[in-house]
């Protein structure tokens, strides 16, 4: 287990009450704004002390208030990236990165200064003062900073959050390969749909205080009805898949999955590497027999698993494809008109224009997860 | 020009122990003043305000008041003062380190001042930021904390130069007026004012005392601008 979590605390009006353990590679605190994921973060970091239970990070016990210990921040050696960056501003971007190395004993030191600041892409930044870079670099920077103090585990709390559409689009590729090519456990903190699906192997959602539910990605993110209202619109199945080919005429790249073959937009990515896309359950549509004269690329045959009533006139059907399950979210009409139920035969049908960069990105490696 | 630089023996001395008194009762007030400083700013006590009033008496008292005060405890027979002499060897009653005293705790609340405002003004998130690296609370204050209050120690300390500078009323109730001692250049100013044909002397010693504490003055700003272009803080 890299992250056993089991606490209760006040927290003004809201009571925490978390229970949950983690051995995934990157475990993503999923919830609302005020569900408590962020005061969980700095609990495990060492920046707020619960008043009750047990953290253990990393096979560490870290907070034992039956026991009567806490050990504190500077001696947990585990890494933290802060929403707001917060660089040291009296120094260049290479005292930032070096500051956490003084206190690494020798023994302990794993993080090699050229290839962080390689993997982040920081090495023309390095003499610059903090007041001087964008929102993206900074951002790249505090996560240099937090790796090389060589931690035993990483945080990252809503590193993306603060940043617009196209400096998360910078960031991603960073944080998937810190995911992919370092060995540390990572615990990152999130309300954004896309980022878990994209980043997560595995989801704690939290929801008023409470673990609303805990698993793997895939699993999580078929649970609709655990998204918070707002971002509903974005869940959706998602699907580790790998690049079969790529189509330059049409400008497509074909992916390989459990379900079959799936046209996406170009993908600057070598044929075998693995991507995780996600299938937003507004742009699924179901056919009940395989479609002829449709525009849309994917049709993937599958059986109806499971149909949960959604908001309003909406119903939510899942669909077993080979073992992978897709969602859709259809009206309440369509499912009576096309006369559906489960186990009967039909045909998802996804348009290759709905997969962009926020639903389609570097996949976890096949080792790391299933 | 000539007559301005045409110093007796005696009023060299003075300047030169002014200057002296000055910069040590500056100096030693720095590690206290930083500590109380830090106490009020981040401290979260029970007589916390009544600290805050003590610190802030040598600014609402009179300097009289302060010398007496002082001539009372660190006299030679005062209880701290006694206690001083006999354990450490250290004299302030008429003494030019009774004058350092006096300056020290008169120009204390200026300094304390400054550097609180400073310390207050720290993003203490960065501090915690520094903590989850494995900085220990001394380290973070040394790396962090005390480089990001540089400008403030710097104004501090001036200020707490400048009105040694100009102490007066303090330092002629603790440890009087006696020359190549304790006169000071207001002591010093003082007596010239008081003796016929003394207007030269004092005119001398007055626009000496004016060089001085401008050129302190600008020495910080010149400084304090410096440290804050090299930390382009955000």
């Amino acid at each position: 287990m890299t992250v056993v979590v089991d606490i209760s605390h006040r927290l003004g009006d809201l009571g925490l009450d978390v229970r949950f353990g983690s051995a995934g590679r990157l475990t993503a605190l999923f919830g609302p704004s005020g569900s408590g994921k962020t005061t969980l973060i700095n609990m495990i970091a060492g920046l707020i002390r619960p008043d009750k239970g047990r953290i253990e990070a990393d096979g560490r016990v870290l907070v034992d208030t039956d026991a009567h210990l806490f050990v504190p921040k500077h001696k947990r050696r585990i890494g933290m990236v802060f929403q707001d960056a917060r660089l040291f501003p009296h120094m260049s971007v290479a005292s930032n990165l070096r500051y956490g190395r003084w206190f690494t004993p020798t023994a302990q030191r794993y993080a090699d200064i050229n290839a962080v600041v390689d993997l982040l892409g920081i090495g023309h930044l390095l003499d610059r003062r903090p007041a001087k870079l964008s929102g993206g670099e900074k951002q790249r920077v505090a996560i240099g900073r937090a790796l090389l103090a060589s931690p035993r585990l990483l945080l990252m709390d809503e590193p993306l959050a603060s940043l617009d559409d196209a400096r998360k689009a910078e960031i991603l590729p960073y944080i998937e390969r810190l995911r992919d090519e370092t060995k540390i456990p990572i615990v990152y903190v999130s309300h954004s749909i896309s980022e878990v699906a994209r980043l997560a192997s595995d989801v704690v959602v939290l929801a008023q205080g409470k673990v609303a539910a805990c698993g793997p990605t895939g699993a999580i993110m078929q649970r609709l009805d655990l998204l918070p209202a707002e971002e509903r619109g974005e869940g959706g199945a998602v699907l580790d898949t790998a690049v079969l080919r790529h189509d330059e005429v049409f400008g497509m790249t074909v992916l390989g999955s459990a379900a079959g073959e799936i046209r996406v937009p170009l993908l600057a990515m070598p044929v075998g590497a693995p991507v995780r896309i996600r299938i937003r359950a507004r742009d699924v549509m179901i056919a009940i027999e395989q479609p002829t004269g449709l525009s849309a690329l994917n049709i993937l045959p599958g059986t109806i698993v499971a149909i949960e009533p959604g908001e309003g006139p909406t119903v939510e059907i899942g669909i077993d494809c080979h073992g992978a399950t897709v969602l859709a979210r259809i009206t309440k009409q369509s499912r009576q008109t096309l006369k559906l139920r489960l186990g009967r035969s039909v045909f998802a049908v996804v348009k290759t224009v709905s997969f962009d960069r926020a639903n389609t990105g570097a996949g976890l490696p096949v080792e790391a997860d299933g | 020009m000539n007559w301005l630089l045409d110093l007796t023996p005696d009023e060299w001395n003075a300047v030169r122990l002014s200057v002296k008194v000055a910069t040590v009762a500056m100096i030693a007030s720095l590690p206290p003043g930083i500590l109380i400083a830090l106490v009020l700013a981040r401290g979260q006590f029970w007589g916390k305000t009544l600290l805050n009033g003590l610190v802030h008496l040598p600014l609402i008292l009179p300097p009289v008041v302060i010398g007496y005060l002082l001539l009372l405890s660190f006299g030679t027979r005062g209880p701290a003062g006694a206690f001083l002499a006999e354990h450490f060897g250290i004299v302030f009653s008429f003494r030019w380190t009774g004058a350092a005293l006096a300056c020290a705790v008169m120009g204390f609340p200026l300094m304390v001042r400054a550097i609180r405002l400073s310390i207050e003004a720290v993003d203490r998130r960065i501090e915690a930021a520094a903590g989850t690296l494995g900085a220990n609370p001394l380290w973070v204050f040394g790396t962090i904390t005390l480089p990001l209050i540089l400008p403030g120690l710097i104004t501090g300390a001036i200020l707490s130069f400048a009105k040694a500078m100009g102490e007066f009323g303090a330092t002629i109730t603790f440890v009087s007026n006696i020359p190549n001692q304790t006169q000071t250049l207001p002591s010093a100013i003082y007596t010239f004012t008081q003796v016929p044909g003394g207007d030269a002397g004092a005119l001398r010693l007055t626009l000496i005392s004016i060089v001085i504490s401008m050129a302190a003055l600008v020495a910080s700003e010149v400084l304090a601008r410096r440290v804050g272009k090299r930390m382009d803080i955000e």
